[in-house]
């Protein structure tokens, strides 16, 4: 420890630290703008000079570590005369358009500008101009006159999301924040960029023009669409979502948040939110009152609980739904005799069930993830599927640690990896059990090598992994590996509620049958929460065929979708942020929010529909008035840390099956826009590259042998179904292999996420 | 001795006197009361009276929807909407003065940038119905384009205060 003394108060401070910093540790202002807690010193805005002494001139308090006996002072004539000069500088060339600037009421430049700076300007000259830049449907950059270089977005791009996006070209007067990668800036991460923008040069397209901040009542919320559990600042103004922000959180998100969920507010928004309750009548969609329709729910179950059996009706959720939605649905579909309740849509294996101990998870915290020194992740799409926590893990990679992944797909992580297996997803388990092996003979070479060498190791699985047909398998030898090198072992979980779904009891139980189960062998009747079947199943082909054959299939849903093709009712309900409830984050991290604004139209948050519809059924227990009673039936006094549990019987390694030779098989991916129901609606992520037209992906070899060439139109085909896209060629993929997406309006006809499946020209 | 000096004061009606003297005085004083409305006071270029909103000589409107005046204003009267303008300019949708609320201190005029809203010298309106004193966007402009020669008078004169 070092002491100093900045503006006569002692601290005691740690060697390395800077000026800054300790000042702030001491709660003493510095004026600043190119600093930043989470990003690498620039020290080029000069605002943080301070005087130090002894030295001959004020020096940057971001770039100056402390020495002991140091005496700072932040307030002194010199320091206070190089403030006001410094600010005098930026405003040189800062146009004055604060009226007609978003950043306007929150802007770090105005802040500084009424505590450091002078009253009037002395430059009456020309003030230069920075043509506006289009970054995307994200982040605008129309007006790049603002910009005072201090190079937030540059760093942030580069260190954080890993890819030097925004560069700063030109020089001196001249020098401008710019994208030469590409025209856009395509990360997932980059609305960050916007937060971090001290001035209003890079703000928020969606929001542009949208409304001041003054103006924004803020409500604290958690996000839904994966399972880290940020925290998010939902802005709302006469009702409406207008914007969403991080809530910081060291051990969550920091102080970041995934493109994903800043911008998926927009798609609370969008034309096709179901408003009114709708039933069926003699093929027509009738809008009807709310009790006509929750009746005509109620009598269909009941009678074909009555007739058929209740065996013969199926609940299904997503893992998006809140604990309270899940623990109600489960708790009525017992209610009423039927223990075929799941939330797992996309998973195809569930040989685990029964014999898992407890619930998956991730085993470990998600700041244990960041200080991993070695990392095995089985599976995952990572950058794609979970933002944020792959950013945490670049950033340990940057600081020495090293990164394997065992995947079907190479897609650029943006980090450097120390190994990579990058197999046909049949050959995912026998790639694992060699590892297994590997490590059990102290190989010191390979992935084996590199995990055995380390302290802190971290055994992942995807959602890749979690969907496989031999995910047990995975999970068993991924265990194995974890428990040989002394590491730590989880799951990186889906969706919000991937752990919350389990805790919800939402899983049936040894008569019940699961997801895939359910539509493999259909039901007569079906209940859909939060669900569109086509485009949440692991295979949509048999989800929409049941769907069909089905009776009755009472779908509770925000927005109108396929749905209207083959239920009988629709129930509106209040999506995330419109309702109160419950998440349950991957590290088991339990969550309650609040909803932010009312429901739209005649919506109302789902588990109160679904507490009337128990009260019409006559289930024994539904009389709760609030979704924190909900809760506290569901988890209330539950010792959460002791329901999680990743340990499974690791007889499922027992045989290994060898990879099959002939045929193509697929990978797909569920794109990061594609994820959820309102994600799917969100207009700018729409708008953005990742949301494009999902493309077969080939080998060019295998491209070769088909004798297509990249770009053209192929049909892909798939069980009964097949589609016309267009074929791209990626010579990072094994061979063998196709990759098409899932959970996308285009690829809804094909079949099974895994498997095999044909191209052929078109 | 004091009664004695009453009873002389009120015999020789000294207090009337001295009364009749202040009337007389203003009676052949200068009048300073105003018939109105066949005449008027006059008034000062700072007067703050109903409010208009100006346009640019090229018929521009002047607001760009920052929103000040609204924040500014301490009898919550104004409301506005923003949107972007086909031509990508920021603009107001709505902009509201509910003159039932309004207290006329002038805090938008003197917080707008563009001196787009201003407080004309017009005091002589009314309204018979409760709405008729809620100024939209429109009965706003309308009052500029009536009032705009005298306003920009009154801001030039203005000018070398602020």
């Amino acid at each position: 420890m070092i002491n100093i003394e900045i503006d006569g108060i002692k601290i005691q401070t740690e060697n390395g630290a800077t000026v800054i910093e300790a000042a702030h540790l001491a709660g003493i202002a510095i004026p600043h703008f190119c600093y930043h807690k989470k990003l690498s010193i620039a020290a080029n805005c000069r605002m943080c000079l301070v005087q130090v002494e002894k030295a001959p001139k004020p020096l940057p308090a971001c770039a100056t570590p402390v020495a002991e006996g140091m005496k700072v002072f932040t307030h002194s004539e010199q320091a206070v005369k190089a403030q006001k000069g410094v600010m005098e500088f930026l405003l040189v060339n800062h146009p004055l358009d604060c009226p007609i600037c978003d950043q306007g009421g929150e802007c770090m430049l105005q802040d500084m500008s009424v505590g450091y700076g002078g009253g009037n300007s002395r430059y009456h000259e020309e003030k230069r101009v920075v043509l506006g830049k289009d970054l995307g449907p994200l982040v605008s950059a129309e007006e790049m006159s603002r910009c005072i270089n201090c190079t937030r977005c540059v760093r942030f791009l580069q260190e954080v999301a890993g890819q030097m996006e925004l560069g700063q070209a030109f020089r001196g007067e001249h020098a401008e924040v710019m994208s030469f990668v590409s025209g856009t800036i395509n990360s997932e991460l980059s609305g960050n960029v916007i937060d971090l923008c001290p001035v209003g040069a890079l703000t928020s397209k969606p929001f542009r023009y949208k409304a001041r901040s003054w103006e924004l009542s803020r409500r604290r919320s958690v996000s839904a669409h994966d399972s880290l559990g940020s925290g998010l600042a939902v802005h709302t103004k006469n009702n409406r979502v207008l914007r969403v922000l991080p809530i910081e959180n060291e051990a969550i998100n920091e102080c970041w948040l995934s493109d994903k969920d800043r911008f998926a507010y927009e798609g609370l928004n969008s034309s096709e939110r179901l408003t009114k309750p709708m039933i069926k009548k003699d093929g027509q969609w009738q809008e009807v009152p709310w009790q006509v329709a929750l009746e005509f729910a109620a009598n269909g179950m009941r009678h074909l609980a009555n007739g058929a059996g209740a065996e013969q009706i199926g609940a299904l959720a997503t893992a998006n739904s809140t604990l309270e939605e899940l623990y109600l649905l489960q708790k009525m579909m017992r209610g009423i005799g039927s223990d075929n309740v799941d939330f797992r849509l996309r998973q195809s294996d569930f040989s685990t069930d029964g014999k898992q101990q407890g619930a998956p998870w991730l085993g470990m915290s998600i700041a244990d993830v960041g200080q991993a020194d070695r990392l095995l992740i089985v599976g995952s799409f990572l950058r794609k599927d979970h933002p944020v926590l792959a950013a945490r893990i670049r950033r340990a990679v940057r600081k020495g640690a090293q990164a394997n992944i065992i995947h079907s797909a190479d897609d650029d992580l943006l980090m450097p990896l120390a190994n990579k297996a990058i197999v046909a997803p049949d050959a995912i388990v026998e790639t694992l059990a060699q590892i297994a092996k590997a490590v059990a003979a102290k190989q010191t070479d390979g992935i084996a090598g590199s995990l055995s060498s380390g302290q802190r190791v971290v055994v992942l699985l995807g959602n890749f992994a979690q969907q496989h047909p031999q995910a047990a398998q995975i999970q068993a030898l991924a265990q194995q590996i974890a428990a040989a090198t002394n590491g730590k072992f989880g799951f990186l979980g889906e969706a919000a509620n991937s752990v919350g779904g389990y805790l919800a009891q939402a899983t049936p139980s040894a008569k019940g049958l699961n997801a895939a189960s359910m539509l493999a062998a259909p039901r007569k009747a079906y209940l859909l929460l939060n669900v569109e079947a086509e485009l949440d199943c692991a295979n949509p082909q048999q989800a929409i065929a049941a769907m069909q054959a089905a009776d009755l299939v009472i779908a509770l849903s925000a927005y109108k979708h396929h749905a209207t093709e083959y239920a009988d009712v629709l129930l509106p309900i209040a999506p995330y942020l419109e309702t109160s409830g419950t998440f349950v984050s991957c590290e088991g991290r339990v969550q309650s929010f609040k909803g932010a604004v009312k429901p739209q139209g005649e919506a109302r948050p789902a588990w109160k529909v679904l507490r009337v519809l128990g009260n019409l059924l006559k289930v024994e227990g539904f009389e709760f008035d609030s979704s924190e009673a909900v809760r506290d039936e569901a988890i209330g006094g539950m010792d959460i840390a002791a329901k999680l549990n990743n340990a499974s019987p690791a007889t499922a390694q027992s045989a290994i099956p060898t990879p099959q030779s002939s045929g193509l098989q697929r990978v797909s991916d569920v794109p990061i826009y594609a994820t959820d129901a309102v994600v799917r609606r969100s207009a700018p992520l729409q708008a953005t590259a990742d949301a494009a037209l999902p493309q077969v992906w080939l080998h060019s070899d295998e491209l070769k042998k088909l004798g297509v060439q990249a770009g053209e139109t192929v049909n892909v085909s798939q069980g009964q179904g097949s589609v016309k896209l267009l074929a791209a060629a990626d010579d990072k993929l094994p061979k063998g292999v196709v990759r098409v997406a899932t959970g996308h309006a285009a690829t809804a006809a094909l079949g099974a996420m895994f498997g095999t499946i044909s191209v052929e020209r078109a | 001795m004091k009664n004695l000096i009453n009873f002389f004061k009120s015999f020789l009606l000294l207090e009337l006197l001295k009364g009749m003297t202040v009337t007389g005085k203003y009676f052949f004083a200068r009048h300073i009361t105003i018939e109105y409305p066949e005449e008027k006071t006059p008034q000062s270029f700072r007067f703050r009276g109903l409010h208009a909103q100006r346009r640019y000589p090229n018929g521009e409107e002047r607001c760009i929807a920052c929103k000040l005046c609204e924040a500014v204003c301490p009898a919550m009267a104004i409301k506005i909407e923003v949107a972007e303008r086909a031509d990508g300019s920021r603009r107001t949708t709505q902009y509201d003065i509910d003159l039932t609320k309004c207290i006329f201190c002038g805090f938008c005029e003197e917080s707008c940038p563009v001196d787009a809203i201003v407080e004309t010298r017009v005091y002589e309106y009314h309204g018979e119905n409760r709405g008729d004193l809620y100024y939209t966007k429109e009965m706003l402009l309308a009052n500029g384009a009536n009032h705009e020669a005298q306003i920009a008078l009154d801001r030039a004169a203005d000018a070398k205060y602020r």
